[in-house]
């Protein structure tokens, strides 16, 4: 058996009792922090509070060497942990049908996802978000060219089309360092500036860290101001919401210190 | 103390007239006087004091120069010289004539607009004097001929006065062959060298004399009265008559172009912007107002002012603080000390108006190649193709290990230095691989990294660098990413040879407009909608995009790219470099979200693809080859013919003048080494050889297997040969 365990969003408290259940019956435990990590706990404190020994996998182990692990399920209960709820990776999904193909029954415990955290504590509608995208470490080529990836900025473009929210994720790498949202709105600002298709500009953006933690940060301003925000600690995620409903603006004022002007613009 | 402050006067005076400029190298085979020439044309201009000039070779003041008695590094001067009562600057490049330092030439080709080539009057035209002719019309530079030692003739040879003039006659007869086959275009239009015109002199370097037709006439000075005075062996006289550095100065000044001159041509063919745009019009004018265009030629460490660079400045004033754009660098570098040559000094000034040869300071990002600008966006030089590559390598150690971190800084400092080296790190045995134009340029490398840059290291023999191939064709094979969300679909194919021909040739580039590339390559046979589709070109290997309208596709291209050029530098074979590939990408699928098509998943998925479609379409080995010629007397020649056949080596040629033989020949660089001591003790010293770089043949079938195991096995790889399978993820 394979249980998917989703521990939630910030530390190893937010696991919940069932997925504990899961940990305490198992033959071996792993984790992975590369597609996203709790920023709230380390391993230690995770095998403390679990009574268990947790061995961490590479994205290498994840992708490459998956059978050699997932293996151990055939006769075995493995647990396999990830931050926030799980299969919301592709990867997770990949894993999943690769269990299944080696006739490997799997079970999935949710957790409290990123995706819902952000619609709670922006005030933003959930149903009014469209496709998400993430925002990559720009990469400079052996040949010293910059690559900034432009997918970011068409996925905002064709939500606003269509009146929908944009979550834009950040990329964690374990050499580059977790992206900040002042680092995000800088790169899509410079895409704006090659594109001018006027998608970034004076465009209200919502900055969201430490989601999960005792003190999460939401702040909601113009995305030039917005840039310059101190927002502290990782983990950071951006939204770019599209029109807003009046609901929406208000509780970005109250809840996200928005410019009271934004209310102006509603009819 | 006044001499110099007139000398620094007269050199800024001309140095912003363009017109009184003249920016020439030497270029010559080995030995045949450069060095002796340019030192005393300085000594003669007065640049230098007469007693160190000459026979003590001045400019060759490397240590090792001194005493392996060659030269190693260009070195530039200047001087200035009067003609019909003005005043005129001429830059000087001395270059190396030893085949390893090919490179050199090739880089100062770029900074000149003229040449003296330089022929011993006794070895005449030799391999190098061919090859160097070949670049200097390459780059639109223009030759005169001098032809040296002419008083070898008579006192070694013995020739009398009319023998001398027919063998005189026909060094520049062979010479203008040499530039009607290379340009007949140019050769016509009056590049071909000729005595009565006065594009010819001759004399002797050593002897400080020299004469042409314009000099006889200005002289009065007859050619059998120079005959007589080399038979009296009373050249001193003629040396007071007919002065070396006149007779040569003169030839330089009236039939070598000015900047003004030469650019309007010139940059045209280094240059592959609009010739329409701004940027172009001033290049072509060397316009000292226009935007900054200077290209760097050459860097070295001065123990003052640390790393100098030097290269000509095509357009725009460069001075110092000023805020520069260089190529491939993503931050501005800030110009600090800027400098010309005075004699063999640099001495720094205020401002360099266009048309120079001009030294600075400050370009940090710089490396020899690049362009410096002041204009963004500016599209670069045409990049300088050397002549020969790689094909002999050696492993570089650090002595001690707590020098490892200084030697990684010094190895950076020497490939930036010196582009014909490369430096490359295996990762497999972490080991530091130096590759080179021959045994002797590691060697001096090597050398110079302890002495010079104070790092005591440990070298292995020298080993050849080999190229693979494929022979057959394959694909399309498909690439995975790890994460197995992206795809890539590849056909590899040997690279038409009309194609890698164009590439060497330096005809197409990445860097010109791609109309005028894709024209190119269709007159060389290529279809319409591969050449459009071309994406990349490294070294001698090809990458065509043969896809349509895949979404993403444009912004991973760079990474699939760089997949490319990881195999192209290291095959999947035996991680030798590629040459000849041709990659065609036909599909490919990729992940919605870029982090998921990121560097780690889209470079491995595009490298294993074309690794694993090589070792599908019949992947093989060349080996370097090098022509090498003998000279020997007669009775030596038994000794040297076996000294090539043992080594796996052809004769191509052989033919005799008097008592001696000259053997041409063809041999692998992989048996050559050593060559210097077997062939003198073979021919009891008396035989002079030089060498010189033949391209690549397929190694022998036979071998391929010990070859190749042998390199696995060095790199730390599997001993196996690799199969096609180990680079498909399942
Ligand atoms: N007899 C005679 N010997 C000369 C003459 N010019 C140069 N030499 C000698 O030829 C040898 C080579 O001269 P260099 O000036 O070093 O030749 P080079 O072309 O600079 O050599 P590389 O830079 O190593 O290619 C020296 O021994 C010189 O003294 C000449 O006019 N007559
Ligand atoms: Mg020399």
């Amino acid at each position: 058996m394979l249980d998917f365990v989703g521990l939630g969003l910030f530390d190893e408290k937010d696991i919940s009792l069932k997925g504990l259940e899961k940990i305490h019956n198992a033959d071996k435990v792993y984790v992975e922090f590369y597609t996203s990590i709790l920023m709230g706990t380390d391993l230690e404190k995770m095998e403390e509070l679990y009574q268990k020994k947790i061995t961490v996998l590479s994205r290498e182990d994840v992708e490459q060497h998956a059978e050699e692990w997932i293996a151990d399920a055939k006769d075995m209960n493995v647990v396999f942990l990830t931050g926030g709820d799980t299969m919301v990776s592709t990867t997770h999904v990949d894993l999943r049908l690769r269990a299944l193909d080696m006739g490997i029954e799997t079970f999935l415990v949710h957790g409290a996802s990123i995706a819902s955290a952000i619609c709670g504590l922006s005030g933003l509608q959930n149903y009014r978000f469209g496709k998400a995208a993430t925002v990559p470490h720009p990469y400079v080529t052996s040949r010293g060219s910059r690559v900034i990836s432009e997918t970011p900025y068409d996925t905002i473009k064709m939500n606003m089309e269509n009146g929908l929210h944009t979550a834009v994720f950040l990329d964690i790498d374990k050499d580059k360092g977790y992206m900040t949202v002042n680092e995000a709105l800088e790169i899509l600002l410079e895409v704006e500036e090659k594109r001018g298709e006027g998608v970034m500009a004076d465009r209200i953006s919502v900055g969201i860290a430490r989601a999960g933690s005792p003190s999460p940060v939401v702040k909601a301003d113009y995305a030039q101001a917005l840039k310059s925000f101190d927002f502290g600690e990782p983990l950071h995620i951006l939204i770019i919401p599209a029109s807003l409903h009046f609901v929406e603006a208000e509780a970005l004022v109250k809840l996200a210190g928005a410019p009271d002007e934004i209310l102006e613009d509603m009819d | 103390m006044g001499r110099r402050k007139k000398m620094v006067e007269r050199v800024t005076a001309l140095m912003s007239n363009p017109e009184m400029i003249r920016n020439i190298a030497i270029i010559a085979h080995i030995d045949h006087g450069k060095t002796t020439l340019s030192d005393n044309l300085l000594a003669g201009a007065g640049m230098i004091s007469k007693e160190l000039a000459g026979r003590q070779l001045f400019m060759d003041s490397d240590e090792e120069e001194q005493e392996r008695g060659i030269t190693i590094d260009s070195a530039n001067v200047s001087m200035v010289h009067e003609y019909e009562d003005e005043e005129y600057l001429i830059n000087l490049i001395d270059t190396p004539g030893h085949v390893d330092f090919g490179g050199d030439v090739t880089r100062a080709m770029r900074a000149v607009d003229g040449a003296v080539v330089v022929i011993d009057a006794v070895e005449g035209t030799m391999p190098q004097t061919e090859t160097v002719l070949r670049q200097a019309l390459k780059e639109h530079v223009r030759p005169v001929l001098f032809i040296n030692k002419v008083d070898r003739l008579i006192n070694e040879l013995q020739v009398d006065a009319q023998e001398m003039q027919i063998r005189l006659g026909k060094l520049i007869d062979h010479v203008n062959k040499l530039i009607k086959g290379m340009n007949e275009e140019r050769y016509n239009e009056g590049w071909r060298v000729d005595a009565a015109e006065g594009t010819v002199a001759f004399g002797s370097a050593l002897y400080n004399w020299a004469i042409s037709v314009p000099m006889m006439q200005k002289t009065g000075v007859s050619f059998d009265e120079v005959f007589n005075y080399c038979r009296a062996e009373d050249m001193k006289s003629l040396g007071e008559k007919c002065p070396l550095h006149e007779a040569v100065n003169d030839m330089v000044i009236r039939f070598l172009p000015s900047p003004i001159d030469a650019q309007e041509d010139r940059v045209g063919v280094i240059w592959h912007g609009d010739l329409e745009t701004g940027i172009g019009k001033q290049m072509a004018d060397a316009d000292a107002k226009g935007d900054l265009a200077f290209m760097v030629t050459d860097i070295s460490m001065d123990p003052h002012a640390g790393e100098v660079s030097t290269g000509r400045l095509f357009s725009g004033s460069l001075s110092r603080g000023m805020e520069v754009f260089v190529s491939g660098a993503s931050k501005k570098n800030r110009i600090q000390q800027v400098g010309v040559f005075m004699g063999p000094e640099r001495l720094e000034v205020d401002e360099i108006p266009a048309g120079n040869i001009a030294a600075v300071t400050g370009l940090r990002d710089a490396i020899v190649g690049s362009t410096v600008t002041s204009l963004e966006g500016m599209s670069p030089f045409e990049s300088i193709k050397h002549a020969s590559e790689p094909v002999v390598t050696v492993a570089v150690e650090a002595k001690h290990m707590k020098d490892l971190p200084k030697l990684v800084e010094v190895l950076r400092q020497v490939a930036k230095e010196d582009p014909t080296l490369k430096i490359t790190l295996d990762e497999e045995t972490g080991e530091h691989l130096m590759a080179g134009m021959g045994e002797l340029h590691l060697e001096v490398i090597a050398h110079r990294i302890e002495r010079d840059k104070g790092v005591e290291i440990t070298t292995t023999p020298p080993l050849v660098v080999y190229r693979e191939t494929i022979t057959g064709v394959a694909g399309p094979v498909e690439g995975k990413s790890p994460n197995r969300h992206n795809r890539f679909y590849v056909v590899v194919e040997p690279l038409e040879p009309e194609v890698r021909e164009l590439i060497r040739e330096g005809e197409i580039s990445m860097r010109m407009p791609e109309l005028e590339r894709r024209e190119k390559l269709m007159a060389a046979g290529v279809g319409k909608d591969e050449a459009k589709k071309i994406a990349d070109i490294f070294e001698s290997n090809v990458y065509y995009d043969m896809t349509k309208g895949i979404q993403h596709l444009n912004e991973t291209m760079e990474l699939v790219l760089e997949g490319f050029v990881e195999v192209m530098k290291a095959g999947p074979l035996s991680k030798e470099p590629c040459m000849g590939v041709k990659v065609k990408l036909m599909d490919a699928k990729l992940h919605e979200d870029a982090v998921h098509r990121g560097p780690a998943q889209v470079i491995p998925a595009s490298r294993q693809a074309i690794q694993a479609a090589m070792l599908m379409a019949d992947d093989t080995l060349f080996e370097p080859y090098q022509k090498v010629f003998i000279q020997t007397p007669q009775e030596q020649m038994g000794g040297a013919t076996k000294e090539i056949q043992g080594r796996r080596g052809v004769i191509i040629d052989m033919t005799s003048e008097g008592d001696t033989t000259i053997i041409e020949s063809k041999a692998p660089v992989s048996e050559l080494f050593g060559f210097a001591g077997d062939i003198r003790s073979a021919t009891e010293g008396r035989a002079m050889w030089s060498t010189e770089f033949a391209g690549f043949e397929p190694l022998p079938t036979n071998m391929i297997t010990e070859v190749v195991t042998g390199i696995r096995e060095r790199k730390g790889l599997k001993k196996d040969l690799p199969q096609a399978q180990d680079f498909m993820s399942m």
